[in-house]
């Protein structure tokens, strides 16, 4: 199994997982994160003063698929996360060990499946 | 309909006092004055309604201006300042503001302490009406209290407000209201007079010269200043809410300057009323402009500061200057509301521009009417041989006396000089006896955490601070493309 972590635009998120479902991945994380890379901050003036935010918002899509599948998760996020400009993210894969779904106990690649019609 | 029969019925009454000549007139002419009495006490007291929606303009303007953390804690300030300023008002403060004799009429009122029942603590007689008018002297002093805490946000001791309140509401703000409206020193320096029809100095320089006070012994807030000295932004956390409160202000001020002509005689509060409006819009401009130029930005905080400025620009001049004027005491108190906050911003951590919106402008203000005071408008009081200046603009343009009109600005100037002194003087002491005590400023621990938290318990927004539960019945059963409807059905199942 694997792990992938991306870092995307907010704008990209919705494509992204509307393809993913479409492909039949739907379980999908996302955290909001704040960061900082080569895009720069945001200068605020207020009240004559100013006040630069170096941390950008961005999401954090969390996937975890089998190795198989890993190509097209990666593939898909790429083709909508990229405007070409500084500031699209980047893309993890990590490695992951085990996998249980906490309702049943089942575990292994079964848990990063569809819902199969089997209960 | 009853209204419109007792009003037909009055007529009637009236028509027939007046065919019948002698006694009857007589008893009319005595019931039009009580009737032009209470007309204008009806006047009084919507003033003093409007003047009271101030606070929630304050609250609004002040909770905007703070952080997300520190938002309940301005709505308690206003409830326990409002509640503490009333007391000591009532017992104390609309005594020492009235009219007195003797002596120590040079420096506080004798009359209208503990108002009990028909009359106060001395056995003076209280009327209907006076009482109306010590409620109309309270909402003034609440005013002038609110704008003492805008330099003090976020980091000040709750206590610190209720403590401060008693001695301001009993004492400091009484004797700056004495001197100029009670009969005191400064309402006859010489024989002229200090003109400050509503309160640019009693009321708003002197609740930001307290600001000033407390601000100095407080500190700047926590990461206000780089560790190079250089000033750093701490917005606040709504615009919107900052827009109301100045909208609810604005409105306010029409009862604060047109209630203080006390009569509806020839509804010259009208008059008053639209120079309070063109100052107003007067001072947004000149903010805006002022800021855009200097910043290539139009600064949202900042035309609501102009409005501020604005109106207290006009609040002494209200009564005193002609509509042509009162634009440009607008316009001169927006541009210096830019300039004061960008000068004390360096230095001074006040996080609403109090001490330019009510400070600067109120001196701006002040002084104006020594520049525009109306010789039509200003106060002749021939009989008691008080008799004010006219402005100099009127000795350049119009040959009026120049002594006079420089007379009349430098008592003004006086009034400044003198209120600043002694509100700072006052307050400082004050200010130094909590922070000595009970202290003024809370911890670090605290001032991270937020007030809200910190020193009530709770946040003003709790949901931006407490992880909320998801609303189970909600869950969102995605379809997918390709799937078989029955699968999903069973996970609909699983869940029930």
């Amino acid at each position: 199994m694997k792990k992938i972590e991306a870092f995307i635009r907010h704008e990209a998120f919705e494509p992204i997982r509307t393809e993913l479902l479409e492909k039949g991945f739907p379980s999908i994380s996302i955290v909001e994160a704040k960061g900082s890379g080569r895009q720069k901050g945001i200068v605020e003036q207020y009240r004559g003063s100013t006040v630069t935010v170096n941390v950008r918002p961005k999401l954090k899509l969390e996937i975890i698929v089998a190795d198989a599948d890993k190509d097209l998760i990666v593939e898909t996020i790429l083709r909508h996360a990229r405007s070409g400009e500084i500031g699209d993210g980047k893309i993890f894969v990590l490695p992951v060990e085990e996998a249980i779904r906490i309702r049943t106990g089942e575990r292994g690649d079964e848990v990063t499946q569809v819902h199969e019609d089997e209960e | 309909m009853s209204v419109k029969k007792l009003g037909m019925a009055s007529l009637l009454a009236l028509f027939a006092a007046l065919l019948v000549p002698g006694v009857a007139s007589a008893a009319v002419e005595d019931d039009l004055a009580a009737k032009a009495l209470e007309l204008d006490m009806v006047w009084v007291a919507l003033a003093t309604v409007l003047v009271f929606l101030m606070q929630a303009g304050f609250m609004f303007l002040e909770i905007g201006f703070s952080r997300m953390k520190n938002a309940g804690t301005g709505v308690a300030k206003v409830f326990i300042n409002l509640a503490v300023v009333t007391i000591a008002w009532w017992a104390i403060g609309y005594g020492i503001a009235g009219f007195g004799d003797g002596g120590l009429a040079d420096f506080v009122g004798t009359d209208g302490f503990f108002f009990h029942f028909d009359q106060d603590i001395l056995g003076t007689a209280v009327t209907a009406d006076t009482s109306l008018l010590m409620l109309f002297g309270l909402a003034f002093c609440a005013v002038s209290l609110a704008i003492v805490w805008g330099t003090t946000l976020e980091r000040i001791k709750f206590g610190a407000y209720a403590l401060f309140a008693i001695i301001f509401g009993a004492l400091i703000y009484p004797i700056v209201a004495h001197s100029v409206w009670g009969g005191g020193l400064l309402s006859d320096v010489g024989g002229k007079p200090v003109m400050d029809f509503a309160g640019s100095s009693v009321v708003h320089l002197t609740g930001a010269t307290a600001g000033l006070a407390a601000l100095l012994l407080l500190g700047a807030r926590k990461g206000k200043y780089g560790s190079d000295g250089s000033a750093r932004a701490i917005p606040g956390h709504s615009m919107p809410l900052v827009g109301l409160g100045v909208i609810i202000l604005w409105i306010g001020w029409f009862g604060f300057n047109g209630g203080s002509t006390f009569v509806t005689e020839g509804s010259f509060f009208g008059e008053v009323m639209l120079n309070t409006q063109l100052a107003a819009a007067a001072g947004v401009i000149g903010a805006s402009l002022i800021i855009y130029l200097k910043t290539r930005t139009l600064d949202v905080g900042m035309a609501g500061n102009g409005a501020i400025a604005g109106l207290v620009g006009i609040t002494a001049g209200c009564g005193f200057v002609e509509y042509w004027a009162a634009p440009i005491i607008g316009l001169l108190a927006g541009i210096l509301v830019v300039y004061g906050v960008l000068a004390f911003e360096k230095y001074l951590d006040d996080p609403i521009g109090a001490l330019s919106a009510h400070g600067l402008a109120g001196i701006w203000g002040t002084l104006a009417v020594g520049v525009f005071g109306s010789p039509r408008l200003i106060i002749d009081n021939a009989e008691e041989g008080i008799v004010a200046g006219p402005g100099i603009w009127y000795s350049i343009f119009d040959g009026a006396s120049w002594s006079s009109s420089l007379g009349q600005l430098g008592v003004q100037a006086l009034a400044v000089v003198a209120t600043f002194v002694f509100v700072f003087v006052a307050s400082y002491a004050v200010f130094a006896i909590i922070k000595a005590t009970t202290g003024l400023r809370v911890s670090e621990e605290e001032e991270d955490a937020g007030l809200d938290i910190s020193s009530h318990g709770m946040y003003g927004y709790p949901e931006a601070f407490i992880p909320q539960p998801e609303y189970p019945a909600g869950n969102f059963i995605p379809t997918m493309a390709g799937t078989p409807v029955a699968p999903i059905e069973s996970a609909t199942q699983d869940q029930a």
